[in-house]
């Protein structure tokens, strides 16, 4: 048996998709127009998901800065902050990260991924106990094969879930940590985290929220989920990324506990990678700011959020649970979706095509990410195109969407 | 609870979740004879956990291949919890 015989049935998947029109899992842009709008195949195409929240990735300042940044400190760093050393855009990032956080200590990474798989698989050791929630980013889950403590899921988004299962620990001894996300990404809903935090501070866990779709884009300063809801205090490390609402790359945590930077030595996704290039990190440095005082921006986004899921929703699209700068629309078959993805692609229109295994609820996604930068014409064209697209190829009325569901 | 308890409510479990048209007997192999996404998998250790009232961790899932395998683990964690 070959090496790559493994792949065999991935591959013919893959075929079928790919045969039905373009590669979703390697569209090009040609070019970027703007945070909304690029080019694809020379076609001027409206950027539905990008997770650009805050529209930031052309913010004039950041990439004056970055480009700076850029001719003072060279194109890379050439190696990990352990080995190579830090440099000082590195520390004044994450004295900013601390301070816009409010908490004593902050650690960035070069991915949110990375953020994520270090801080959870590290945190938990042998003797520990992680308990996550079952909708989990891949990152979760990949951190879980890479710690050596023991693993439980809770339902999704269910707190009387997460007692049961903390009540059985109870006796094992060790910490527990339980992790969650402020916004899920392929949904959009939030977790119910005044519920989860009562919990979690009952049996004495540890608390870990991603906010890495939240950031910036909840919060009365963009501090997430947490902040939205007024529990920051017993969240005991924020994890999250630049990508986003950031407009970058890297990821971060950030925490009041002591001893937090004995991390920086111990967790190997921090330790044995290349660190994050100045340019980018200035571009960071000089966005948070924007992020701190984007309440306009964060009201503009709602807006265009909540006009995406009125839209679709009232066409007759079942769009998930929560109003959220996330806006999906769950479809009945992988073919139907594919067809559907393809044919969006064609009037102009790029979403993110997402399909069971990476999704919640096993059947396929077109995924949606809304930026503050839409203009209301452009999401309105949006519903309108969806809309259209949905009566070409009758994919879904509603009775067969309730049926699917 | 016995060894043979147990494995009815696993086979039972897995026969939903392959919707019937595979045999479960108590040599199945789960992931390969059932062709179960390790979604599912996953999935089925809750149901088992809420049933049984017992926490089965995950990295101990890795090792199960078959549905035996799998009854003597629950039965193994329900004792570790009565110690």
């Amino acid at each position: 048996m070959g090496i790559m015989d493994k792949f065999k049935e991935l591959g013919s998947s893959y075929d079928d998709i790919k045969f039905a029109g373009r590669d979703p899992f390697s569209v090009r842009f040609d070019q970027i127009l703007s945070p909304t709008e690029g080019m694809i195949a020379g076609k001027k195409t409206i950027l539905l998901g990008t997770n650009n929240y805050l529209g930031l990735t052309f913010d004039k300042h950041s990439v004056e800065q970055a480009v700076s940044a850029l001719r003072e400190n060279g194109t890379g760093t050439t190696g990990s902050r352990i080995a190579n050393g830090s440099y000082g855009w590195h520390q004044r990032l994450e004295e900013e990260l601390a301070q816009f956080f409010g908490r004593r200590h902050a650690m960035t990474f070069t991915t949110g991924y990375q953020a994520n798989l270090g801080i959870i698989a590290t945190l938990a050791g042998r003797d520990d106990h992680l308990v996550i929630d079952a909708d989990s980013h891949a990152c979760i889950y990949d951190a879980c094969k890479l710690t050596s403590a023991p693993v439980t899921r809770f339902k999704h988004n269910d707190p009387v879930d997460l007692r049961k299962r903390l009540s059985r620990l109870k006796s094992i001894g060790g910490n527990i940590i339980v992790v969650t996300e402020g916004i899920f990404s392929m949904l959009g809903d939030k977790a119910p985290l005044k519920e989860i935090v009562a919990v979690t501070k009952e049996y004495g866990a540890y608390l870990v929220v991603d906010e890495a779709h939240s950031m910036g884009v909840l919060g009365a300063n963009g501090r997430g989920l947490a902040e939205e809801l007024g529990v920051e205090d017993d969240v005991d490390f924020i994890l999250g990324t630049f990508s986003k609402s950031l407009g970058a790359i890297g990821g971060f945590c950030v925490s009041n506990i002591d001893d937090f930077d004995l991390l920086r030595v111990a967790c190997r996704p921090y330790m044995f990678t290349a660190s994050l290039p100045c340019s980018v990190v200035a571009s960071v440095v000089t966005s948070l700011p924007k992020v701190k005082n984007g309440q306009f921006l964060r009201e503009k986004l709602m807006s265009n959020a909540q006009r995406l899921y009125d839209g679709l929703l009232s066409a007759g699209f079942d769009v998930g649970p929560d109003v959220s700068p996330v806006v999906a629309i769950q479809l009945p078959s992988t073919e139907i979706a594919v067809a559907f993805w393809n044919a969006l692609l064609d009037e102009g229109l790029y979403v993110n095509l997402a399909l069971p295994p990476a999704t919640p609820t096993n059947q396929p996604l077109l995924r949606s990410s809304v930026s503050a930068a839409h203009t209301h014409k452009q999401i309105d064209t949006v519903i309108d195109l969806i809309t259209k697209v949905n009566l070409d190829l009758g994919a879904v009325t509603p009775e067969r969407i309730a049926r699917a569901g | 609870m016995t060894g043979t308890d147990i494995e009815g409510v696993i086979i039972k479990e897995l026969r939903s979740l392959s919707n019937g048209t595979v045999e479960v007997k108590s040599d199945t192999n789960i992931v390969r004879d059932l062709n179960l996404p390790s979604l599912d998998v996953m999935d089925l250790v809750m149901a088992l956990e809420d049933h049984f009232d017992v926490s089965i961790p995950l990295d101990r899932i890795a090792e199960i291949e078959t549905v035996q395998e799998l009854a003597d683990l629950v039965r193994s964690l329900n004792t570790e919890v009565d110690v």
